[in-house]
């Protein structure tokens, strides 16, 4: 930025992030993939229509997450005594004191890291795949979206419930509520989304503003 | 398949003059300091990134104490209330019958985060002195690493699950303990940790030690 001629980009190669080989850049037809030879990263996996099913998986994750936060999720009842909880509940259940920390940090990590990477990736893909120029702030999105990935823990917490429903099985009478089977949908949605999605294509789609 | 392989001989990006930005792959020529594209910070090799990995390695070391210490679970029934650490809730479930579950829990909460420091460890070192363990495995180690740590969180989230759920009035109340705040912070630095770590430095060693054999 600070050099007074703008520095020109080697678009003939490229170059694996976890192992530093350099390539001369081939890119693979549609449905093939590109691995570094030495570490065996994937560097380039572009798919036909992937534009459109992300978008398609993307609506249909903001709709499931919404809906799977506010419905009951799980119900307890052991003698009479009953108690139902929804996802927002199990998320605040730290609120005693210095675990309300806590308790911002699970709802975060649950419902609106994932949320917001949804929404980040839909608001960089439509205007690429209606083959518009890119959304003003496009790039500052998608490198957000990316850093939000590790902190995406949806389907960890569907394996987590996995774990306590079997602990209090025996301990009382647990039923499902309606966000459970939401839940248990959107985590497979999520992981799906995550891999279609070919981070290369979408950069190098990011960089050629004017494409049509 | 196809690999975006050309020649057999490795050449790194260093080598051949470029840098490239670890964020969104553009290649740039030597000298350039940000990636124009996804203005992310362009560094041949991170000569900081160890420090990085060790300070928070500490820090995520000296939370797992605590996270043992306090209890992670206190189960407040008709008339007493327990409060159970990670290893003491296993052992528990160890004389009720359940050594399943314990095992489980005994993996997923000690031996997991344990091996995971020492993963870590290991890595930060082997980077520094010449290693008998091969590049590639150690690739391997670096990125299961990374896949592992999330899941670590699944500890949290069933405290929670429980603690919310289980809150029927006078008969039986389940409610989080200390512990997990500390095993949460531990998780998360172990997390940043392991991001810290450049891995592109693995593969530095292997083409200094080739080049010396050849000399």
């Amino acid at each position: 930025m600070t050099a007074p001629a703008a520095p020109i980009p080697r678009n003939d190669l490229i170059v694996c992030p976890h192992c530093d080989a350099a390539y001369t850049l081939a890119r693979p037809g549609h449905g093939e993939r590109a691995v570094c030879y030495r570490c065996h990263t994937v560097l380039i996996m572009p798919r036909r229509k992937a534009g459109l099913q992300i978008i398609a998986l993307s609506v249909a994750i903001v709709i499931l997450i919404t809906a799977a936060a506010i419905f009951p999720f799980l119900s307890i009842a052991v003698a009479g005594a009953h108690n139902s909880v929804s996802i927002l509940d199990a998320a605040l259940a730290f609120s005693d004191g210095p675990l309300v920390v806590l308790s911002l940090a699970t709802a975060a990590l649950i419902i609106f890291v994932p949320l917001a990477r949804v929404l980040l990736s839909l608001y960089v893909l439509v205007p690429i795949v209606m083959d518009r120029p890119p959304a003003p702030q496009a790039a500052q999105a998608f490198r957000l979206a990316e850093a939000l990935r590790p902190w995406s823990m949806a389907e960890i917490f569907a394996i987590g419930c996995a774990v306590a429903l079997v602990k209090v099985s025996d301990l009382a009478d647990v039923s499902f509520g309606p966000a459970f089977w939401m839940f248990a949908i959107l985590v497979v949605l999520v992981v799906v989304q995550d891999n279609f999605l070919c981070r290369w294509s979408v950069w190098n789609a990011l960089s050629k503003p004017a494409k049509s | 398949m196809e690999r975006a392989e050309q020649t057999r001989e490795v050449i790194s990006a260093r080598d051949l003059g470029v840098v490239a930005c670890t964020r969104c792959l553009q290649v740039w020529p030597q000298g350039v300091q940000t990636c124009a594209r996804c203005g992310h910070k362009l560094v041949q090799r991170d000569l900081k990134s160890l420090q990085r990995v060790w300070a928070l390695w500490i820090i995520g070391f000296m939370c797992y104490i605590p996270a043992n210490i306090y209890p992670m679970l206190r189960t407040r029934t008709l008339f007493h209330v327990q409060e159970d650490t990670i290893v003491g809730g296993a052992i528990e479930l160890m004389h009720h019958g359940s050594i399943g579950v314990a095992a489980i829990i005994l993996i997923a909460s000690v031996v997991i985060p344990l091996a995971k420091f020492m993963a870590i460890a290991f890595l930060a070192i082997s980077v520094t002195r010449p290693s008998t363990v091969s590049q590639n495995q150690r690739q391997l180690l670096y990125e299961v690493v990374e896949y592992i740590g999330r899941w670590s969180m699944i500890d949290i989230f069933v405290v929670a699950i429980l603690s919310s759920l289980v809150q029927l009035k006078v008969l039986v109340a389940i409610n989080p303990g200390l512990a997990s705040l500390f095993f949460a912070l531990s998780v998360i630095f172990t997390m940043l940790s392991a991001q810290a770590f450049d891995s592109r430095m693995i593969w530095d060693a292997q083409q200094q030690g080739k080049g010396q054999k050849q000399e």
